[in-house]
């Protein structure tokens, strides 16, 4: 009996209401509000759209457009005392949600609707096995006895893909990894057969290869089972691959709704524009500069009349100033923007500087910084009996970055390309390998070379909210190193000094008076730049450093790495898990595996022609924003997850994963050799 | 340059006056430091506040009940109960709080230098900690008052405020520890390291400032236990000695035998304790607020 069976038969007997011919989940005018310190914030306002049955629709937006909490009002999840739903109605399958009580709306969460979070180490409970957790939805809502429940669960974590399940069922969460974890999220989410999953950014915290196992099992559950979708994400890529239609919100508001295709290749609002441009793109030719959308969203908390994108609008005329109703448009999507039919005629186009923007190394044979066989093991401390092991984060590593070269570092997360920027940094001290900088050899160097290296290596960190101590102000945080090194002398000296710095980094001189809370995402990163900056540096690690921030700051800040590395002769070692971004700012790029390196090439054959299987499947697992590319797209997915650090393979460390692996892969560590000219992979395959 | 991104409007300047903004943000906190700065007043200019001499006994109004002329009534020996309060603030203000202030204090730098360096020097600083930690506060401060000479600077015992600063300091040193291991892993300490700073710069300036808040707490908090840790060991005879002037010493003792005839015997040092205490802790919770930045609009 197949699954699917099964859960047509089950549905049969739950839905005895009349099929009707309206959509499953109608939102109308749906308006959300939260009371704050600061007054009302208006999180969503006047949201409409619709879901039919087993239509795959996306809500796309950055941070603060009220994409999640739409989601959250649908399933009536608001925090009880400080939201609220003044305005809208919200219908799902001929019920009138919010005028449900709350038993009511409890049947149908989990039931009917079930909701699939961001992040699957923290919405499993720890200290119970995943068959309870399993098994609770279906006892509660559908009445099962133990044994059904049993059943069924087993019969679940097969479809989502889980091999050996009886013997999973009594696993804790602990003993899965990210992308297991997310599927037994996806199991729960199926468990009682829902006609419709809302799933809130469901792969961004998955590694790119595993994200493309998830999204494709997604995609088939909801084709197969007919159950409907809603997918929240930031990620134009992911929406791309999945979605019937999107819905791009910017600000609490639609900006833009339709068809995938239609808003994709003929986007009708000038956010929507400005988004789709404003990405590295792994399908287009690596152009100049990054087109970006300049400034900040609004603050909720202030009312307006004025369209919610004038502010940051490059196309903006009188008209804006009143707030723009949704338009239907030629190519069938709505638009919330006056002037769609100047957009659709052509009239409007974002205009590109194109051509600067270019990083290739300097004319110099003298590397910078110089990695040979690096190393670092890590010791596990085992329990009472067992003794402790080591993990090999990093396995002989060695590289050169060239003055004012950026270096771009890709790997999925555990393959120690974090560890390698730490270990330059000297944050961590190596097991074995050397490190050259300007020459010197770090790990015999006097302390006071060390000290001078310290001052010209610096670092930019992945999350602007911790890489600022929150008890320093803007100021305090950019001047210190000044003081301390005595860069510059005095206080007015250090004052001006850190007003300049700050103009370098596209901020003003006022903030410097601010604490990093008080701050954007986007600004705090530029006061980490300034940070590092204040340093006069000739080398800086990038952990990440775009990882955090939201689509249109994203091209804000690369565009400024770019810009600052021209002006200063900076190198960069730019450590990335986004291919898309890497390619954008790298001359040459370094993926890493499991601690080692598969392949080191200049940018444009990496993504041209790589060799290694793995920098392969990488860029195969990577998905575009363009739904054509997308849908026509063979799916050669990546089998399995990474091995585990302690019991590593032997031989290539790809070969538990590797399409083309043979018995010789298993036995033989493959050596990083010279392919081509310039051009190094390590698989004896190629 | 080509691209500046717009801020928010520049920053009013204006003359920060850091009692005015205490004041307002923090009102609680304005009263309980004012119950602090009045305890210290009665402490400091105790001959001059007080009506009587806090060792005069009075045989004539032998545990007489509040009127005009005594308020908080007397003693068994007639002595002037408030009188014996305001010159007992000095005892609990220079015992409980310079106790409680050096044991949290340097709990708390064993803590985060605990919790900075890790690996051996951690292990040896938390098994030190640990071996604190086996005896109960007041067993500890005994064997150390017992252990030592008496030893007095100015009329203080300083003798007793070791005594009662080294059973906090492990308790202060294992909270502050944990709460400065989460902020040892924070980028912003790597960027510290990264730049090069000294050790003792890290701990001090970028460290310290984002524990402060269990530190604050603790300090606080063990203003009572110290108070009543003095009190404990007045009673047995080796902390502050009949007849000085002391709260702990005034609940203890005989005072008890007479709660039913003359329970403003034991009433009004309790309540001198707990306005104290409550002063105290309100004041360090509002001023752990006041100090955080994040709190702020």
């Amino acid at each position: 009996m197949s699954v699917a069976e099964t859960s047509d038969d089950l549905r049969a007997r739950q839905d005895t209401r009349p099929q009707a011919a309206a959509p499953l989940l109608d939102v109308d005018d749906l308006h959300t509000q939260f009371s704050t310190a600061r007054g009302i914030v208006r999180a969503v306002e006047g949201v409409s759209f619709t879901v039919d049955r087993g239509e795959v629709v996306a809500i796309v937006g950055e941070s603060g457009s009220g994409k999640s909490v739409t989601a959250l009002s649908i399933m009536r999840l608001l925090p009880r005392l400080t939201g609220k739903i003044p305005k809208g109605r919200i219908m799902f399958d001929g019920r009138s949600l919010l005028d449900l009580d709350d038993e009511q709306m409890r049947q149908i969460r989990g039931r009917d609707i079930s909701m699939i979070f961001q992040e699957p180490m923290t919405s499993l409970n720890p200290i119970l096995t995943i068959g309870l957790q399993i098994k609770e939805p279906l006892q509660i809502h559908l009445g099962m006895t133990d044994s059904e429940a049993q059943a069924r669960s087993i019969e679940l974590l097969q479809l989502v893909g889980i091999t050996d399940p009886e013997r999973r069922l009594d696993q804790y969460p602990h003993q899965f990894s990210g992308g297991m974890r997310q599927r037994v999220m996806i199991a729960i989410g199926l468990a009682c057969n829902p006609k419709l999953i809302i799933a809130d950014e469901p792969t961004t915290a998955l590694d790119v290869t595993i994200q493309a196992q998830i999204l494709e099992l997604m995609k088939d559950l909801s084709r197969r089972l007919d159950i409907a979708l809603v997918i929240i994400t930031h990620n134009l890529g992911v929406v791309a691959r999945y979605a019937d239609r999107v819905i791009v919100m910017y600000a609490a508001r639609v900006a833009e709704q339709g068809p995938a295709d239609a808003v994709f290749h003929r986007p009708r609002h000038p956010y929507s524009m400005g988004l789709l441009r404003s990405v590295p793109r792994l399908d287009r030719p690596r152009g100049g500069k990054l087109e970006t959308i300049e400034g900040l969203p609004p603050n909720l908390a202030d009312a307006s009349t004025a369209c919610r994108f004038a502010p940051r609008c490059p196309f903006r005329v009188a008209v804006c100033d009143r707030e723009p109703p949704l338009f239907r448009t030629d190519t069938g999507s709505l638009s919330r923007c006056h002037r769609h039919e100047e957009i659709a005629a052509g009239k409007i186009t974002w205009s590109s500087d194109g051509g600067a923007g270019l990083n290739f190394a300097a004319n110099t044979t003298v590397p910078v910084l110089s990695v040979r066989h690096l190393t670092k093991s890590f010791a596990t401390s085992g329990g009472l009996r067992r003794a402790g092991g080591t993990v090999r984060a990093v396995q002989d590593v060695s590289f050169d970055i060239y003055p004012g070269e950026t270096l771009g570092l890709v790997g999925e997360s555990g393959c120690g390309k974090t560890t390698v920027g730490r270990l330059i940094l000297r944050l961590e001290e190596p097991t074995a390998g050397e490190i050259h900088f300007e020459g010197v050899n770090l790990s015999t160097a006097s302390p006071a070379e060390l000290k001078a290296m310290r001052r010209k290596v610096q670092v930019i960190f992945q999350d602007p909210y911790s890489s600022l101590n929150p008890r320093m102000t803007v100021g305090q945080i950019i001047g210190e190193p000044l003081h301390v090194y005595k860069i510059v002398d005095g206080r007015d000296q250090v004052e001006t000094r850190v007003a300049e710095l700050l103009e370098n980094v596209g901020l003003r001189p006022e903030m410097a008076e601010r604490y990093p809370h008080q701050l954007s995402g986007g600004q705090r990163q530029r006061v980490g730049i300034a940070r590092a900056l204040a340093m006069e540096p000739s080398f800086i690690v990038c952990d990440e450093a775009v990882s955090a921030l939201d689509v249109s700051i994203q091209g804000q800040i690369i565009n400024l790495l770019e810009e600052l590395q021209r002006k200063f002769g900076l190198a960069f070692l730019f450590i990335a898990h986004d291919l898309a971004v890497v390619r954008h700012i790298s001359a040459r790029v370094v993926v890493m595996y499991f601690g080692r390196i598969m392949e080191v090439a200049d940018r444009d054959v990496i993504y041209g022609g790589s060799l290694h299987p793995y920098t392969k499947v990488l860029l195969d697992a990577a998905p575009v924003p363009d739904p054509t590319i997308e849908r026509q797209r063979e799916p050669r997915l990546i089998k399995g997850e990474l091995p585990s650090h302690l019991a590593p393979p032997t031989g290539c460390v790809f070969s538990t994963r590797c399409p083309q692996v043979s018995q010789e892969c298993r036995e033989i560590v493959p050596p990083l050799e010279e392919k081509r000219p310039g051009h190094f992979a390590a698989c004896i395959k190629v | 340059m080509t691209f500046v991104s717009p801020s928010l409007p520049a920053a009013k300047p204006r003359q920060p006056n850091v009692y005015v903004d205490f004041c307002r943000q923090q009102p609680l906190g304005a009263v309980s430091f004012v119950i602090i700065v009045l305890m210290m007043f009665a402490g400091i200019f105790s001959p001059l506040v007080a009506p009587y001499d806090p060792l005069e006994i009075d045989f004539a109004s032998l545990l007489a009940a509040p009127s005009a002329d005594h308020w908080c009534g007397t003693d068994a020996y007639g002595r002037d109960i408030c009188s014996r309060l305001i010159y007992g603030s000095r005892t609990a203000l220079v015992i409980g709080f310079t106790s409680s202030f050096v044991g949290s204090t340097l709990g708390a730098i064993l803590g985060i230098a605990s919790a900075y360096f890790g690996g051996r020097i951690d292990d040896w600083i938390q098994r030190f900690v640990d071996i604190l930690l086996a005896f109960p506060l007041i067993v500890l401060a005994l064997v150390v008052v017992a252990a030592f000479r008496k030893f007095t600077v100015g009329g203080v015992d300083v003798n007793l405020i070791v005594a009662i600063a080294i059973p906090i300091l492990p308790r202060v040193a294992r909270v502050v520890r944990s709460a400065a291991l989460s902020v040892r892993v924070m980028p912003y300490v790597d960027a510290a390291r990264a730049v090069g700073y000294s050790h003792t710069r890290i701990i001090f300036r970028h460290m310290a400032p984002n524990v402060v808040a269990p530190y604050l707490i603790m300090l606080t908090a063990f203003i009572a236990q110290a108070i009543l840790a003095e009190a404990s060991l007045s009673f047995l005879g080796l902390g502050v000695t009949e007849p000085t002037a002391a709260w702990g010493l005034m609940l203890s003792g005989n005072a008890a035998d007479f709660y039913r005839q003359a329970p403003w015997m034991i009433l009004f040092p309790g309540i001198a304790i707990s306005l104290a205490v409550f002063a105290f802790n309100l004041f360090g919770d509002s001023l752990r607020d006041f100090l955080d930045p994040r709190f702020k609009v």
